[in-house]
């Protein structure tokens, strides 16, 4: 029992005050990244077979511990949005996000269920207050975790205002014509995929 | 008399210098033929490793953006997904990343190492171990005691800036061609110019996946999300699992490629550093030597001369 007073004190501190919660989410004994009793097996069998190298270091290493999931749902949800060449957003607390999921358009809201989706071309927006910013996103992973954490994988978005209405009309009448001429079956798969992509591309443009 | 004893004594020396035979014709008492020609070679030597530095440097401003920016790829998979190395399967698959070209310091010798040591750990009855290089310099160093189990080999990666599109063909081409229960991504972390660190990233199969979270065993709280697109939860899993081996590729080629050029840059700064103390001595030998064969030849003419006199 006394073994968590320090994570209980540092929970009670962090609702409390903002500049400490800092300090308190710093690893201790306590509240270390999720898996340390797997490290110390690894390392201890690493021990056995190179005792003379040091055990290489894990992703989690590297990783700041994400946030326990809270008792009660918090106000606002916490976004990373990351690109392979950015992170557009890395923890930013915003009201909810729409994500354009296979199954359809999905609303994330704090406290939301657990979720892993795949995405489809399609908008992301994201509401902060009365600010909503919308990027287009071609295809990518969205994870929603219990502690009101949603990670954001694609593998490319541009924001929509950037997107040229002639150039995608250009492309949607490029691979209408590809898939009719299309002979194999890779040919009508990627004409397909080019369709699907401009026709979310001008459906974005018009809503 | 004395006069011809003079005269005899510097015929004598004159004629048992031009008997040693290593000594050009014509050269004076002492060669500096050879230091000469040693200092010219340190300081061509020295220009090319200061011009291999600069390069170094400017490729690592340029690839040091893009590493950083790539960090965030793969956290959200090991949020999701945990960190594994410890898990426990038959078929293991170890994709060691280095560089094509060499001079740069013990980044590619420390990634085989770590390999090996990898490869003796997942090693046991009814399980195989298999390796898959990216780089040269892994490949020659690999190459000589686990030949057998070298399946695929990819150089002349870094020629060209890499993007994210073409890494994830190349994770495709890994993908198909390999069978594995856990993709062992081997590679040095970025730190700092200095420093790098060997790092290890594991990726499940799917079905090593599914495993795990109905055993409870590591990814216990998987089984609290919901799946959502997809015909069956496997179909996710295997969309799942590929994406994040193309992700952690991605950041772990650009990590690599990112330390490369800093081991290269200290490398490089180190040996010119060398190469101008190595000069500054040589200056030094020369600098005395040519002194010696002054005060010798004058001390030979002066004491001709006095023995002429007397």
């Amino acid at each position: 029992m006394l073994r968590q007073t320090s994570r209980l004190l540092a929970r009670s501190i962090a609702t409390t005050q903002q500049p400490i919660r800092l300090m308190g989410a710093r690893p201790m004994s306590t509240n270390m990244p999720a898996t340390p009793v797997e490290d110390s097996t690894f390392a201890a069998s690493w021990k056995k077979v190179a005792p003379h190298i040091d055990p290489p270091k894990t992703p989690s290493a590297f990783m700041k511990p994400r946030p326990s999931t809270p008792s009660a749902i918090p106000s606002k949800i916490t976004v990373n949005f990351v690109l392979p060449y950015a992170s557009q957003l890395t923890s930013k607390e915003v009201d909810m996000v729409i994500i354009p999921a296979t199954t359809g358009q999905m609303g994330v809201l704090p406290g939301h269920v657990p979720t892993i989706a795949e995405l489809k071309p399609g908008v992301l927006s994201v509401h902060e207050g009365n600010d909503v910013k919308k990027y287009f996103l071609s295809s990518g992973f969205v994870f929603v975790h219990a502690n009101s954490v949603a990670d954001i994988v694609v593998v490319e978005a541009v924001p929509v205002d950037r997107i040229d209405q002639n150039l995608v009309q250009k492309g949607l009448a490029d691979f209408t014509q590809k898939l009719s001429s299309a002979t194999t079956e890779l040919e009508k798969a990627e004409a397909q995929i080019g369709i699907d992509v401009h026709s979310a591309l001008s459906s974005a443009l018009a809503g | 008399m004395v006069e011809t004893w003079g005269i005899c004594i510097y015929i004598l020396k004159y004629s048992m210098k031009k008997c040693r035979e290593h000594v050009p014709l014509g050269a004076r008492s002492i060669s500096t033929q050879i230091v000469r020609n040693r200092m010219k070679s340190v300081k061509n030597i020295q220009k090319i490793t200061k011009a291999m530095k600069m390069v170094a440097a400017s490729k690592l401003r340029l690839i040091q953006t893009r590493a950083e920016n790539s960090r965030g790829l793969w956290q959200p998979f090991t949020a999701l997904l945990g960190d594994t190395p410890s898990v426990d399967v038959k078929k293991n698959v170890i994709v060691t990343i280095s560089s094509d070209k060499g001079l740069c310091g013990g980044i590619n010798s420390t990634a085989v190492k770590v390999s090996r040591a990898i490869n003796r750990l997942t090693s046991g009855p009814d399980k195989e171990t298999k390796y898959v290089i990216l780089g040269e310099k892994a490949k020659v160093q690999l190459i000589r005691d686990s030949k057998k189990s070298i399946t695929i080999c990819m150089t002349e990666l870094q020629r060209n800036p890499l993007n994210y599109t073409q890494v994830s063909v190349l994770a495709d081409d890994i993908l198909k061609n390999v069978e594995y229960d856990a993709l062992r991504i081997v590679f040095n972390k970025f730190q700092s110019v200095v420093s790098f660190i060997p790092t290890m990233a594991t990726v499940l199969s799917p079905e090593v996946v599914e495993r795990e979270t109905e055993s409870e065993g590591k990814l216990g709280d998987l089984d609290s999300y919901e799946i959502e697109g997809g015909e069956t939860k496997g179909e996710i899993l295997q969309n799942l699992s590929e994406f994040q081996f193309s992700c952690v590729l991605f950041n772990a080629v650009m990590e690599n490629a990112c330390s490369e050029q800093g081991a290269r840059m200290s490398a490089m700064d180190s040996s010119s550093r060398n190469a101008g103390d190595m000069l500054d001595r040589l200056t030094l030998t020369y600098n005395r030597t040519r002194q010696a064969s002054i005060t010798t030849e004058l001390t030979e003419i002066i004491s001709g001369a006095a023995a002429l006199e007397s």
